[in-house]
């Protein structure tokens, strides 16, 4: 009889723990993610997002647990799938010396993207930055930044994309363009995205499933709709107030009534 | 299964020496753009070895015309300050090119795409010898220009000089890169000074028998102290002492395997600590 061979997850994360001499940032969380899958992490400062995500990266070596991509652990093996990940924050710049077409030929080089100046000008053209190619990155808006951040997120059309806060600190306007790419970028790529962001509204129109955390621990792991049925509320925004206002305590109670 | 193995027509393929060769060119790139294609930029590479070699060579200019010793060793300051600014200005360009990575805020970038420690380390090793010819090959010209000085006329011995500096430097520049990786910006001064710390003890312009007996051994444990014995001794005897070199590139080799496994270390340190994520802040 063949032993029928289970799919490597492209995320999964095992009993992943993560402590800072006594504080402990991340604690024993477990998860698996879908391919094609768009997940959020939700929680306040300090909940353990950005940790989990540098440690799906390989930045940050679990204190114990796993965190794999592609089945590949990300502290000791992660060179074999970092080309096939790429990921996009507002907290990490690209060099402000250098003009777009630079970094992104730079990234593409990095990458190992093929055929990279038509794969720049084809990004360019679908992230409306063709006219800035020529400039410093250092010179533009936030909005354009963010722009170009994202070019350089897809260059790679990567199997594994991870976001932190993607759209902070952009005006609605452009927000709302960025979660159109991604949306496209989703539907089109069917890569996994794993999204950590404090704007509800995004979280609710881009991922399909919300991983709640709270002092490290998950305290929540569902649909955003299932989310704000449980808590009994109108939005994601209101649930993720009442935990930050009330405690995780909030959860319990109207479990128990349902 | 994990991933590598999965086909991606739009990328090439990431193992080998050709993928090692293209992401270490990728970031060579990422420097000549920065530094290398700045016009004042490479002014002020060129600006302090020269400032430093018209100096020490006015002065044994002067020394030539009031001392015996000085008009019989004549090059000896200028080649010494030309063989110090090479191991100065090749472990500032292996640190520095480093540096840009953290005060751009793109090491998070670096270290998230598949480039490899080793490449890492191949790329500040190539950008700090294409900083250093940038800087020194205008300076030395303009040595012999003004002051006669020739350092191709040392020949093969320069070859043994310049490759045990430059070796050196990188030694030296791994350990400060990696010291900054570990502790963060509050480890930036040691990349200015580690090589200045080095100056008084690898004996630049005097032999180490001027130094007290018992940090003469210490000074004798750099390979930078053997390179400036070797040039007193061709300048002043016109004799080549290959022995010294051959120490000097044990000591080297030594060091290098030493630097590369602590930077590990101290990149995995950064990696355990969580201060990998929060360099620059």
């Amino acid at each position: 009889m063949h032993r029928v061979e289970q799919p490597v997850p492209p995320v999964e994360v095992r009993s992943l723990t993560k402590t800072y001499g006594e504080v402990a940032a991340v604690c024993g969380i477990s998860f698996k993610l879908e391919p094609g899958s768009v997940t959020a992490l939700l929680g306040g400062n300090g909940a353990g997002k950005t940790t989990t995500i540098a440690m799906l990266m390989g930045l940050v070596i679990p204190t114990s647990g796993l965190a794999l991509v592609f089945g590949a652990d990300m502290a000791r093996e992660r060179h074999k799938v970092l080309h096939r990940m790429n990921f996009e924050s507002p907290y990490v710049d690209i060099p402000m010396r250098l003009t777009v077409r630079q970094n992104l030929e730079i990234f593409g080089r990095l990458y190992g993207v093929r055929d990279l100046k038509e794969r720049i000008e084809a990004m360019a053209k679908e992230l409306r930055i063709a006219e800035l190619l020529d400039r410093r990155y250092g010179k533009l808006s936030a909005g354009q930044k963010t722009r170009v951040s994202l070019a350089k997120a897809l260059l790679n059309e990567p199997e594994v994309l991870l976001l932190d806060e993607p759209t902070a600190s952009l005006d609605p306007d452009t927000a709302d363009w960025v979660r159109g790419r991604l949306e496209r970028f989703r539907d089109r790529s069917r890569a996994t995205i794993v999204l950590a962001s404090h704007n509800m509204a995004e979280v609710e129109r881009l991922a399909s499933r919300v991983i709640m955390l709270e002092r490290g621990r998950i305290l929540a792991d569902e649909t955003p709709a299932g989310l704000i049925r449980r808590y009994g509320r109108e939005t994601l925004e209101e649930v993720f107030l009442d935990i930050a206002r009330r405690g995780p305590e909030t959860l319990a109670p109207r479990e128990a009534a349902q | 299964m994990t991933g590598e193995q999965q086909p991606r027509a739009l990328l090439y393929g990431q193992a080998g020496l050709w993928a090692s060769l293209r992401r270490i060119g990728a970031l060579v790139r990422r420097h000549w753009y920065v530094t290398l294609a700045s016009g004042p930029r490479v002014a002020e590479l060129i600006f302090w070895p020269l400032v430093s070699m018209l100096m020490w060579g006015f002065l044994q200019t002067y020394l030539a015309k009031t001392t015996s010793f000085a008009a019989h060793a004549a090059g000896l300051f200028v080649g010494g300050i030309l063989l110090w600014d090479i191991l100065v200005r090749s472990q500032l360009g292996f640190a520095v090119a480093f540096l840009e990575e953290i005060w751009s805020r793109n090491l998070g970038h670096l270290m998230m795409s598949p480039l490899r420690p080793l490449e890492l380390v191949a790329a500040l090793v190539s950008v700090s010898l294409l900083k250093l010819t940038v800087a020194m090959v205008p300076v030395a010209a303009l040595a012999y220009l003004f002051f006669g000085f020739n350092l191709l006329s040392l020949g093969l011995a320069f070859a043994a000089f310049f490759a045990n500096l430059v070796f050196f430097s990188w030694a030296l520049g791994l350990i400060s890169t990696g010291a900054v990786l570990r502790w963060g910006m509050g480890a930036e001064s040691v990349a200015w000074l580690i090589v200045f710390l080095l100056l008084p003890l690898s004996c630049v312009f005097y032999p180490v028998a001027t130094l007290p007996g018992w940090l003469q051994p210490v000074a004798l444990a750099l390979p930078s102290t053997h390179v400036f014995e070797g040039l007193r001794a061709l300048v002043m005897t016109q004799s080549f002492h290959s022995d010294d070199m051959l120490r000097a590139f044990m000591l080297n080799a030594l060091y290098t395997c030493v630097a590369y496994v602590l930077f590990r270390h101290l990149l995995d340190s950064a990696r355990r600590n969580g201060t990998l994520v929060q360099i620059g802040e």
